[in-house]
């Protein structure tokens, strides 16, 4: 049943792949990383604090070779590559996993030269050894869907940490669905 | 960490308390058993069918020295808790020994007044220091006979006096009640409690280092020290190197430890993700979890990494091996008819059966023999709990209830107890049971710690 998924969600891939060839991918520049506000969840999320009103410095127009020169620590703080949400046990990518992954295969179109290692991670609600394996599943089917879209498999190494390192602590849905994830993280450039 | 050095004492002892990583010496080779006093082989039983009641009190210290004194009240009442823990004689409680006269030695034991506690038998122990360490005597006496129905004397370091009581305790078990006991057995587990963190790109992450403890939770020392995320640690049958899975090069590698040597070897090497690896009960293979075919499958290697032959098929994920304890069959998880189950396969491929179907199940641990089981988690709901299933019957037993998740159970040597993980208490701490579930008995309390395993006793 899984694998009749699996190859739904490949068709699916391709078939959007196929749409792709005809339309370019878009070229605009990336948004600059202090715009980009999700990007934090590689941490959990802190409680939040009374502060004072910050002081707003306006974000500077970042050019691409900010990017192109940024050091794999800053790029992957705040990544310019979105991670990819799974439901309970399942490793389909769904209809908003594949825009994201299709936003992210630009990204990846744009600076050819990234590699990039999938992690595929759960929420604690599968045991700790299954977990091993969904995850690997789900960073597999992210990987497949990127490659469907041209990115070079090469490009794209996978590996699971299970729920061993859940990105939201909490105990309750809103945290497991934060935890059931395909996350990219950047090691060469 | 500590290291100590060389143990002369009887073999198993020097086993039970030998050191381990950073030590770079050979284990003390073998020694000549001991002069032994005469043993007189009688059973004590309760006369009434029940437990035979037991006393042991405070070994008596034959030199006058604090660290002596110590000692002997460290092995007296380990040993009570090590007899306690099998559950076999029904231990008299230390509190109500004050009202008895101390004795001075083996001579002036006063019989009588155990016997007046109803007691069937008293452990009756002496420690002395000796020129290398100590000498340690213990006796049990059939009260009544008033004759030694067990003894043995032992001599080594007095670094660790718990592992004579532990050594006590299993030959009592079995020259008693012909069961082997586990005093002596291991634990090892992974545990975040260092709060270290990772470098590189993942650097916020929490790193998780292997963990061995003794049986009871004590001694707990650590196995690995890479900075990076080790998890699923087992023994070998031999209980002297620890396989694990370690990212310590990114990608999920199966390592060994050899503990008393220090020395370590990687077996698998960047084919996939490799991880999950169990020995063979004759020590000579390794079941494991790959995703080096694409699929995650089961596959079993050599124990020096090499013949690597793959056991399972098919588009669903196979994972989680144990062996059954001949050796000839191997149970898994595998996800192919949808939610994880158990299924049972013989280690040539062949025989294919399905074992539970009681909805998502995961880890399954072969019990020894001579029970015929096979341990499991399963979700129950919000979380995970712990059961058994008897491979003839197919009957499933529960031994926990929702108290917080239950997880990755495991099998002590003699099959009559199981560790496992749980959050009732907080953190995911390792706890151990009896069989029935009974007996609960919490291992860690520093950090996380999770997916334990139990050693055997070393020979």
């Amino acid at each position: 049943m899984r694998r009749f998924a699996l190859f739904i969600v490949i068709s699916a891939a391709i078939a959007v792949a196929g749409c792709h060839k005809n339309k370019p991918p878009i070229t605009r520049p990336a948004p600059p990383p202090s715009a980009a506000p999700a990007t934090q969840a590689a941490r959990p999320p802190s409680p939040p604090e009374p502060v004072a009103e910050p002081t707003v410095v306006p974000p500077e127009p970042v050019r691409d070779d900010a990017i192109a020169n940024a050091p794999l620590d800053e790029l992957n703080r705040n990544s310019l590559l979105k991670p990819v949400f799974f439901e309970l046990d399942s490793s389909d990518v769904n209809a908003e996993g594949q825009s994201v992954l299709n936003a992210d295969a630009a990204i990846l179109k744009k600076y050819p030269t990234w590699t990039v290692t999938v992690e595929g991670h759960c929420d604690e609600r599968g045991s700790a050894e299954y977990n091993l394996a969904l995850g690997e599943r789900r960073a597999v089917a992210a990987r497949a869907y990127l490659v469907s879209l041209g990115i070079a498999a090469d490009r794209l190494r996978t590996v699971s940490y299970g729920k061993e390192f859940p990105f939201d602590p909490g105990h309750d849905e809103a945290a497991f669905a934060k935890n059931r994830r395909a996350h990219f993280v950047i090691t060469a450039k | 960490m500590k290291i100590r050095t060389t143990f002369f004492l009887v073999p198993t002892l020097a086993l039970a308390t030998a050191v381990l990583v950073a030590q770079t010496q050979q284990p003390p080779p073998p020694t000549p058993p001991p002069q032994q006093p005469s043993e007189v082989i009688t059973t004590i039983t309760s006369g009434d069918g029940a437990a035979p009641r037991f006393a042991v009190p405070d070994f008596i210290a034959l030199t006058p020295d604090a660290e002596t004194q110590t000692i002997a009240k460290t092995i007296g009442q380990v040993l009570w808790d090590d007899l306690n823990f099998e559950r076999e004689f029904a231990l008299i409680p230390r509190d109500v020994y004050a009202t008895i006269p101390a004795a001075h030695g083996m001579n002036d034991v006063p019989f009588d007044r155990w016997r007046e506690l109803n007691a069937d038998g008293v452990i009756i122990g002496t420690v002395q220091k000796t020129a290398n360490g100590i000498r340690v005597e213990a006796r049990l006496f059939n009260l009544k006979t008033q004759q030694m129905a067990w003894g043995k004397q032992y001599e080594g370091s007095g670094a660790n006096p718990r592992s004579y009581a532990h050594t006590i305790s299993d030959e009592v078990h079995e020259q008693q009640r012909a069961l082997k006991g586990i005093a002596r057995s291991r634990l090892t587990f992974d545990s975040d409690r260092d709060g270290e963190r990772m470098t590189g790109t993942v650097e916020q992450r929490g790193v998780k280092e292997i963990y061995i403890s003794d049986y009871d939770g004590e001694n707990q020392r650590r196995v690995t020290a890479t900075r990076s995320l080790n998890i699923n640690p087992t023994w070998s049958p031999d209980a002297r190197s620890i396989v694990y899975t370690s990212y310590r090069h990114g990608l999920p590698n199966i390592f060994i430890s050899h503990i008393y040597q220090a020395t370590m070897e990687e077996l698998t090497k960047n084919a996939g993700n490799n991880w999950l690896p169990v020995f063979s009960p004759d020590g000579t293979k390794i079941a494991f979890g790959s995703t080096r075919d694409g699929v995650n499958q089961i596959y079993v290697m050599n124990r020096d990494g090499s013949n690597v032959h793959r056991l399972t098929s098919g588009p669903a994920i196979n994972t989680t091996p144990t062996w059954s304890p001949s050796g000839t069959q191997i149970a898994f998880t595998s996800a192919r008819t949808g939610d994880p189950a158990i299924y049972i396969i013989g280690a040539d491929g062949l025989n294919l059966q399905r074992l539970t179907s009681d909805g998502y199940a995961d880890r399954p641990t072969w019990s020894p023999a001579p029970f015929n089981e096979i341990a499991y988690a399963s979700r129950t709901g919000s979380g995970l709990d712990i059961k058994v299933i008897d491979i003839a019957t197919r009957r499933v037993t529960q031994l926990t209830f929702g108290e917080g998740t239950n997880e990755s159970p495991a099998y002590s040597p003699n099959g009559r107890h199981i560790a496992f993980t749980s959050t009732r208490a907080g953190k995911m701490q390792v706890f151990t049971m009896s069989r029935d579930g009974k007996n609960i008995r919490q291992i860690t309390r520093v950090g996380n710690n999770e997916q334990p395993n139990w050693s055997n006793v070393q020979k």
